[in-house]
């Protein structure tokens, strides 16, 4: 190859994700800001206006002179959504603790294990995702009804003498998202501990640093990237989640993915529920972003 | 030089009957699933010295020393520091420090807070600790570099803050693990001669695991050299060189000629071993050698002369060959001869006058002649 093929070659790679990431996240995310900006009308498709290219310039210009803030302005003014965006976050950051809290023994024992069995493992934690999703959600139901195996069992060893009533709360929902997304939160983790040198708890010890401080004091600063990667793994697509709270959540539980739901298909009212969209996306990217360039900055230094 | 060489010299307490070890391995045993790494092993390190564990990689040195540390239980024996056995001591509460060999400097820490680490363990106050953090960047001469991560140093100060940190609390012993593997050869020669002088000023026991001879001869008062779990033998350097109980030590450290023979007499303190035709071997009795049979002689390259001219007792400890080979080194001269027995000599020789014309050459005949007190008599 000569130089010049050499380097289109290198730029094309390089452009393969930004085209990729212009097909399937800024293209799609216009076209749903612009529906957020427009008005619900009996139609097909069900909002005004819609732009042609047949209207030529002028009718262009027109079309834009309609788009109004009007939606995001509706969202302010109904409580029910701030409260389901508060809500959503509100669940989807306990959830996401308790999936820290049960995820980082996980991944300590896994990358303290003998490493002949370590490859075991980790297909242990990836295995759940051999059944569909769905499937294993809807599996919770069982297990957590009234006369479900939770229950029966509880009864059985005489625990408890009435059913606990856990399907149908935000407990559920916990329960529900912390099994279905462990794996995002013990994968990352697992990577950052494994690859941590073992010589530094040594030294620490050596030091005089007793074993549960020198885990406070060495090991668990030097995970905070997994800790960190872990997190946002599994609290972004939390807080927008549908599935988990509608099968398993009750009529009082709020989350946005499911306003979002109730919105689109219920009420047909597609440019609120774009605006929805809109909306979670700000709330989750720009504080996302802006930590993302702090830690680069912090890491340039 | 400094004038507390002279104190240095007549360090011995290892001759000193009454002399009490600091550190003593009893009976030692260390065993991963099959393997002993550490076989039945007993050693005695004094007060203030500076031990050194020679070995290649495999032999145990490691073992031993991360058990001293604590980091490995002994499967038997015991392990005593200063009349004190330390089977149930846990790491955090031995006193003492090591160095480690990949340094395990905590990379989220500035070099101030990794080498005060160990301070703020004991629950020293803050100005005290900071007292003596300026004091070890001072040794280990890093002050301007207190507030920089370990990854912004290169090796060689990454090396000092590891050594500055295992040395800020004081500890009795200061164990390191090949504390100069990673550094270049003219930083680690520099670097030897500062742990000496350090280990002298702080009056420490100093124990080292390495497997560069050069490393242990120059810094070591003893060296242990190990093979397959067990200590083969314990002396200073000199002793290890001149003096080698074994084979295995004769081979391990430096260059040495081997000649196997048999014991044809022994008596009037010199035993005589004929190792061919043309070569009996008169050597001066000591304590490793056999009065009979099979027995082998060991002479290093440097103590072996080599001459055109016919010796005065041909036969007796001289023998001709024929130059194999030349390996002009500038400071000296490395020949290999080839005797008639098909064995191949190696003798050196320091280039102490300039030699240029008429040098001994290639395929030339010569004599290798060595003197009595030149080699020693090693069972088989």
């Amino acid at each position: 190859m000569t130089k010049l093929s050499n380097a289109l070659f290198n730029r094309l790679v390089i452009a393969i994700p930004y085209i990729w990431l212009i097909i399937f996240f800024m293209v799609p995310f216009f076209i749903v800001l612009r529906i957020s900006f427009s008005q619900t009308a009996i139609a097909m498709p069900p909002y005004l206006p819609v732009f042609s290219l047949s209207d030529g310039w002028q009718g262009f210009w027109d079309n834009i002179g309609q788009l109004s803030f009007d939606n995001y302005i509706w969202l302010t003014e109904d409580a029910l959504y701030i409260n389901a965006y508060i809500s959503s976050l509100t669940i989807a950051f306990i959830s996401t603790c308790l999936t820290l809290l049960i995820g980082y023994p996980i991944a300590y024992g896994m990358a303290r294990a003998p490493t002949s069995i370590r490859p075991t493992l980790l297909m242990l934690v990836i295995l759940p995702f051999w059944t569909s999703f769905l499937i294993r959600v809807y599996a919770w139901i069982a297990i957590l009804k009234p006369e479900g195996f939770l229950n029966q069992f509880l009864q059985a060893i005489g625990i408890i003498d009435d059913p606990l009533i856990i399907l149908n709360t935000n407990i559920a929902v916990y329960i529900g998202i912390v099994y279905s997304y462990l794996p995002f939160m013990v994968l990352p983790l697992y990577s950052t501990l494994e690859k941590m040198d073992e010589s530094l708890i040594e030294a620490a010890g050596d030091l005089g640093c007793p074993p549960l401080k020198a885990f406070w004091t060495i090991t668990f600063p030097l995970s905070l990237p997994g800790v960190i990667a872990g997190f946002l793994l599994v609290f972004i697509p939390t807080v927008g989640e549908f599935v988990i709270p509608d099968l398993l959540g009750g009529s009082s539980t709020l989350m946005i993915g499911k306003t979002l739901w109730t919105e689109f298909n219920a009420n047909r009212d597609w440019p609120v529920s774009a605006a929805v969209a809109i909306i979670l996306l700000l709330v989750l990217v720009i504080p996302i972003a802006i930590f993302q360039n702090a830690q680069a900055k912090a890491a340039q230094q | 030089m400094k004038s507390l060489g002279s104190i240095r010299r007549s360090f011995a307490p290892w001759n000193d009957s009454s002399a009490k070890p600091y550190i003593s391995f009893k009976n030692v045993t260390k065993r991963f699933g099959d393997f002993t790494a550490v076989d039945d092993l007993s050693l005695d390190i004094y007060n203030r010295e500076f031990f050194a564990l020679l070995g290649a990689s495999g032999c145990g040195k490691s073992t031993l020393l991360r058990m001293l540390a604590g980091f490995e239980t002994p499967t038997s024996g015991q392990i005593i520091l200063d009349g004190q056995d330390l089977s149930q001591t846990p790491p955090y509460r031995r006193p003492v420090n090591m160095m480690f060999q990949s340094y395990a400097l905590f990379p989220h820490m500035t070099v101030e807070k990794n080498i005060g680490f160990g301070l703020k363990q004991d629950g020293m106050p803050k100005d005290q600790i900071a007292y003596r953090v300026a004091q070890m960047l001072k040794l280990v001469k890093l002050e301007k570099f207190a507030s920089r991560k370990p990854h912004q140093l290169s090796g060689g100060q990454r090396q000092r803050v590891a050594l500055a940190r295992s040395l800020a609390k004081q500890p009795k012993v200061l164990l390191l693990d090949e504390p100069l593997g990673a550094l270049d050869k003219k930083l680690r020669e520099e670097t030897q001669f500062e742990l000496m002088d350090l280990q002298q000023d702080l009056g420490l026991t100093f124990v080292v695991v390495t497997h560069d001879q050069e490393e242990a001869m120059t810094m070591a008062d003893r060296i242990a050299v190990m093979s397959a779990g067990k200590v083969v033998q314990v002396a200073t350097p000199a002793e290890i060189y001149e003096a080698p109980n074994s084979r295995f030590v004769a081979d391990f450290i430096g260059d040495v000629n081997i000649f196997d023979g048999n014991v044809v007499s022994s008596e009037g303190g010199k035993t005589q071993i004929a190792v061919s035709e043309d070569l009996t071997i008169v050597a001066e009795q000591n304590g490793s050698g056999p009065a009979s049979g099979a027995a082998a002689f060991a002479i290093r390259p440097e103590k072996v002369r080599i001459a055109r001219e016919a010796p005065a007792n041909p036969g007796f400890n001289a023998v001709k060959g024929e130059i194999w080979d030349i390996g002009y080194l500038g400071d000296m001269t490395i020949y290999i001869v080839k005797l008639a027995s098909g064995q191949t000599v190696r003798a050196s020789r320091l280039n102490a006058s300039r030699e240029l014309e008429n040098p001994i050459g290639y395929d030339e005949e010569v004599w290798v002649s060595f003197d009595d007190n030149a080699g020693v008599v090693l069972k088989d």
